[in-house]
């Protein structure tokens, strides 16, 4: 991955000024170096790390397997662009192993992601069988700790 | 026994050291609840896994006798061979590399092994805090050469001419140099080889940041011609691979000079720690990718916090080494102390007064960036209001 995308994939908040300076170039080649990834589709949006157990403690979030009957025409495609419509679902990715697709939901109470998942996701004809598992507790989200802040065991001032 | 005055029955020239100045402002910066600090000389990254993990496998083993004095032999024979590919210099790992703990006990060593009670010790200012104490400890007489901004903080060969005298035993040379990132480039070495050559007087090139040079390739004194036969090449693992707490150094030098060096850690020292020479010998084998990884972080950082101080009317000369920014504070009216003082009391950002490094860091504050970029980018934002609020207050007087 090239130096800006990693930086942005870490700080999407960086600015163009920012990261110019940090790479060694100019505003505009920053600027132009974006559009070119998001036309590409290389990026595809910039979104916040939010720690859903912060704002709300009641949230849930589960991962739920999905073991699917693949469509004769579009395979695992369609069912899975037809779960991934749903506003509940934050991902959806076709996986190798014991089961086909793994889906993630957060919800405000288990009840809520229950009923998604018995009326929603188990209700479509190619879905076989679900699996829910509630998340405990989330410690790291795309390569951001999100459990306490690791102290800086380094002290204040050395030489 | 005199309980009532330890001092007069203590030895003289330990009693006569000064506290580093740094402990002094880090007792302030201590007292103080929530302070973000960019006051740190080491990395914020961890030793590679790879490091730990030979570490832990050895452990593992019991290989946890003494080593050799001068070190496992195989980790000298690594350091020879990444002295070869980085400064072009061939060192014995029979006879001329000794693995000390830390840099700082190679840079004790060589005064010591070098320096005698009357002899002028030259010390290139600003720079770390040792040197001088380590050579007056020994009765020898430390005078600064003090560099200046306009020069970029190189050694010019002018100014070493100037302060040699038939009394000069010793020259210190560190870089690239902690506090001010200053680095010296081929050209700069070659004029001061050129100052040395003809006279008796040795050199302890103190190199430890070597592996951050930003611009090119780090070059040593050793490879200028006369050069090697005088000079004490003091490295180590604690910059480079991230590794302060398994306090690992090294020196490289003629035989006829190591063989006295080596008495003295030999008695003082014995062997240094048996784990972290094995994971330092990993390091060496497995782990020159990480150095990259790091420096290219710290790279980026470096352009980030430069441009930021002199965005903000700091005038920062652009450093191609190590993890420090040096920017100037003159503008404020402050002197260093001051500026640091104010700066941690109003705003909680704990940066070094350039003093605590040599007098003539009056005028400037050593300024870490081993840091990650949010945490540097909220620091230089507070330090911003804090010069906003300075303007403030001498526009009302």
């Amino acid at each position: 991955m090239d130096a800006l995308l990693k930086l942005l994939k870490g700080n999407a908040r960086l600015s163009n000024s920012e990261l110019a300076v940090m790479l060694n170039c100019s505003e505009k080649e920053i600027a132009d170096q974006i559009s070119r990834y998001e036309s590409e589709g290389i990026i595809k949006g910039y979104t916040s790390i939010i720690d859903e157990a912060a704002v709300d403690p009641n949230a849930v979030t589960a991962l739920i397997e999905l073991k699917v009957t693949p469509q004769s025409q579009s395979g695992y495609d369609e069912i899975a662009r037809e779960i991934a419509e749903y506003e509940e679902v934050e991902s959806v990715r076709l996986m190798s192993g014991a089961y086909d697709i793994i889906v993630s939901v957060t919800g405000s109470n288990i009840r809520e992601i229950s009923q998604f998942v018995s009326a929603r996701l188990a209700a479509i004809d190619a879905v076989t069988s679900t699996a829910t598992h509630f998340q405990l507790k989330a410690y790291k989200e795309n390569g951001i700790a999100i459990t306490d802040e690791q102290t800086d065991e380094r002290g204040m001032i050395s030489p | 026994m005199n309980t009532e005055d330890y001092d007069k029955l203590l030895n003289k020239n330990a009693v006569d050291m000064k506290p580093s100045g740094i402990r002094k402002f880090f007792d302030i910066a201590q007292q103080i609840d929530g302070v973000i600090s960019l006051g740190v000389g080491e990395p914020d990254f961890k030793t590679p896994w790879k490091v730990r993990q030979a570490a832990i496998e050895t452990l593992q083993k019991g290989r946890t006798c003494y080593t050799a004095n001068a070190g496992l032999i195989e980790l000298r024979r690594e350091i020879s061979k990444y002295l070869l590919n980085t400064v072009h210099t061939q060192y014995d790992p029979e006879k001329e590399i000794l693995v000390s703990v830390g840099g700082s006990e190679a840079i004790d060593l060589a005064v010591r092994a070098i320096v005698s009670p009357g002899d002028e010790v030259l010390i290139v200012e600003p720079s770390f805090v040792c040197y001088a104490p380590i050579v007056s400890m020994m009765g020898g007489v430390p005078i600064a050469i003090e560099t200046k901004v306009e020069d970029e903080f190189r050694l010019t060969a002018a100014e070493l001419e100037e302060m040699i005298t038939d009394k000069t035993k010793l020259l210190i040379l560190p870089y690239p140099n902690n506090p001010t990132g200053a680095i010296m480039r081929r050209e700069d070495l070659e004029q001061i080889a050129d100052v040395l050559n003809g006279t008796d007087i040795f050199v302890i090139s103190d190199e430890i940041y070597s592996e951050l040079t930003y611009t090119g390739r780090h070059c040593s004194i050793v490879e200028m011609e006369g050069m090697r036969e005088r000079t004490v090449l003091i490295n180590g693992f604690s910059k480079s691979f991230a590794m302060t707490g398994w306090r690992l150094g090294f020196a490289a030098c003629p035989r006829e000079i190591m063989k006295h060096i080596l008495k003295l850690h030999q008695y003082s020292i014995m062997s240094s720690p048996t784990t972290s020479q094995y994971a330092a010998t990993t390091a060496l084998r497995e782990c020159m990718g990480d150095i990259q990884k790091m420096k290219s972080e710290y790279n980026m950082r470096r352009r980030l916090v430069t441009d930021g101080f002199n965005k903000l009317g700091l005038k920062c000369f652009e450093p191609q080494g190590a993890f420090y920014v040096f920017p100037c504070i003159r503008s404020t009216g402050l002197t260093s102390d001051e500026f640091c003082e104010r700066l941690v009391y109003s705003k909680k950002v704990a940066v070094v007064p350039g003093t605590a490094f040599g007098k003539c860091g009056e005028g400037f504050v050593r300024v870490s960036y081993a840091y990650s970029v949010s945490h540097l980018k909220e620091a230089l934002k507070r330090i911003g209001e804090f010069l906003e609020e300075l303007k403030n207050e001498n526009g009302g007087n």
